[in-house]
């Protein structure tokens, strides 16, 4: 892959690694925290929990073993920022875990890397032994007496659901990885019973840019609930995807026009488990309070049959769901089959309507976050585009999609 | 299987045991060796595994079928997965699949006669900016068009 010139004013910044190794062991502990807490940075997997109280509460947990796991299962369709932090800024991402190690007292980081990517394994192994032969892994690093951490690259063997925090551990710990009940949530019970901090990659690559330059000059950043910037994926009817980092409260128009999209119809922000944003709302930001997303953004241009679009979604999550949870198992099969019900133009309006109600149960009824976010498309697609969707157009074309020909 | 393969078997998962610990943790990065090496996990390799981790062999099972790239039945010596989520899927993966499966013979799902290829379809690799994405064994390759892909098979030995 072409590593190229990024250009962003957070996560892009200039930064050589072991900076703010060297600028965090020398502060206390309770001093990073504070700057943490100031930057007001929030999880950037999606799900947007303060990084600080996670941080906070293990650190402040007594007991022999903790652990800092970063979690690079980056499943959602449509992200692959976690893909060009690792390979074209690792210094960032294992930086970011050191300094976790420091704060919460934990001598032990693993990254789950998604087995999909086991291609970067060999360059992310050796920049490892890399940095252990600068001393920013293993025992008194940088000379700091007693500070001792190690980190551990384990694979995943491609279960989408593994991104979800206490499955990843479950499936560290041997297991299927099926999601637990929370609580007790991770900070409490998490990898073999201790305290564990489970970190985006985007999250943890955020630390040593906040820990060099302070959290107030993070939070200038973006907007008052959303600070910093964020990494969006950008894919789909564009000229130009790939990854860019704006700052939170960009509006959805704005990005369009920097990718180069034209004759947008819809914008899938957040992945398959996101929601479809229609022409109408283009103004609408991009932002936590707003249109939340983890960096997902696919575009459809005029010429794409949004049902077929949808049904590749349903598709997905009737292969990804882990099965555990019947709302979950059985809710994303039905989903599926009342799209094929109306690709085949058999439905009533009747019981589409009940698919809506059944997808509104599983948001609430789903034991993890899969099952309560995929009927998101199901809902926003077959409302947003029920002109296109129910006119019958799809029917004739075979519910196939487009001038691409399919 | 020969008494041979089982002694040389029992021998690798001893010492991948050895590598990675006696405990329940290690049984992901063992039997993700094991698959790497042989392409699938006999139900030999499962009993050995759950012998020495002590542990019952069903356990074993339960985490192989859990995750879809383990397997316990053979598979071909290369493993090609073709992303099949949505943005690769606008980009042609369709033409990219049925050129495949022409140029080998055989459809997605199943392994050629050769045994030197099983194809299959994955759900989104990451490389949505970069589609149709393929990954053979643990190699990714991307902007597939339907020539490349096959010229990219016929130089895998």
């Amino acid at each position: 892959m072409e590593k190229t010139n990024r250009k962003g004013e957070v996560l892009f910044s200039r930064y050589s690694r072991g900076e703010a190794i060297q600028k965090a062991i020398s502060a206390n502990r309770e001093d990073v925290l504070f700057e943490l807490r100031e930057s007001k940075l929030k999880g950037r997997g999606g799900a947007g929990f303060p990084t600080a109280s996670k941080w906070t509460m293990v650190a402040a947990a007594n007991s022999p073993q903790k652990y800092i796991i970063c979690n690079a299962d980056e499943g959602e369709p449509g992200t692959f920022k976690d893909r060009v932090l690792l390979l074209e800024y690792p210094e960032l991402v294992f930086d970011g875990m050191v300094i976790a190690g420091y704060v919460l007292g934990a001598t032990k980081g693993i990254v789950y890397l998604r087995g999909e990517y086991e291609y970067m394994l060999k360059s992310l192994e050796d920049y490892l032994a890399e940095m252990k032969k600068d001393n920013l892994l293993g025992k008194d690093i940088l000379g700091k007496k007693g500070f001792e951490f190690e980190i551990e690259i384990r694979l995943g063997s491609g279960a989408y659901v593994c991104g979800e925090e206490t499955a990843l551990i479950e499936s560290l710990e041997g297991n299927r990885g099926e999601a637990r009940n929370r609580p007790p949530y991770p900070v409490n019970t998490g990898f073999m019973g201790y305290p564990t901090v489970v970190n985006n990659v985007e999250t943890l690559a955020s630390v040593p840019h906040i820990v060099t330059k302070g959290g107030g000059w993070f939070a200038k950043h973006g907007t008052d609930k959303s600070t910093g910037s964020k990494l969006f994926s950008v894919s789909g009817d564009c000229e130009k995807s790939g990854v860019y980092e704006l700052p939170w409260g960009t509006k959805i128009s704005e990005l369009l026009e920097l990718v180069g999209a034209k004759n947008t119809k819809a914008v899938q922000v957040g992945g398959a488990s996101g929601t479809c944003i229609p022409k109408s709302q283009f103004e609408r930001t991009l932002a936590y309070e707003d249109a939340a997303t983890g960096g997902s953004i696919m575009i459809f241009d005029e010429s794409r049959d949004m049902l077929h679009v949808l049904k590749n979604f349903m598709e997905f999550f009737v292969e990804e769901s882990c099965g555990q949870c019947t709302p979950c198992r059985i809710g994303n099969t039905k989903l599926l089959e009342g799209v094929e019900m109306i690709e085949k133009g058999e439905f009533t309006f009747g019981y589409i309507n009940q698919l809506k109600d059944l997808g509104k149960t599983m948001q609430i009824a789903s034991k993890c976050g899969l099952g309560q976010s995929s009927p998101n498309s199901f809902i926003s697609i077959l409302e947003n585009f029920r002109d296109e969707i129910f006119s019958g157009r799809s029917c004739s074309n075979n519910g196939k999609g487009g001038k691409h020909g399919k | 299987m020969l008494v041979l393969e089982r002694n040389s078997m029992t021998e690798e998962i001893e010492h991948l045991v050895e590598k990675y610990g006696k405990d329940r943790s290690s049984l992901m990065p063992i039997l993700q060796d094991i698959q790497r090496k042989h392409k699938y996990i006999s139900d030999f390799a499962q009993q050995e595994i759950a012998r020495v981790l002590d542990i019952h062999p069903v356990e074993v099972y339960s985490v192989i079928s859990f995750y879809a790239f383990l397997n316990t039945k053979p598979k071909g010596r290369n493993i090609v997965r073709l992303c099949q989520t949505i943005t690769c899927d606008m980009h042609g993966k369709d033409e990219v699949a049925k050129a495949i499966e022409r140029e080998l013979g055989i459809k997605f799902g199943n392994t050629t006669k050769d045994n030197k290829f099983t194809l299959e379809y994955a759900n989104c690799l990451g490389m949505c900016d970069q589609g149709p994405a393929m990954i053979i064994n643990e190699r990714v390759f991307y902007k597939l068009t339907p020539e490349k892909a096959v010229e990219i098979l016929n130089g895998i030995k």
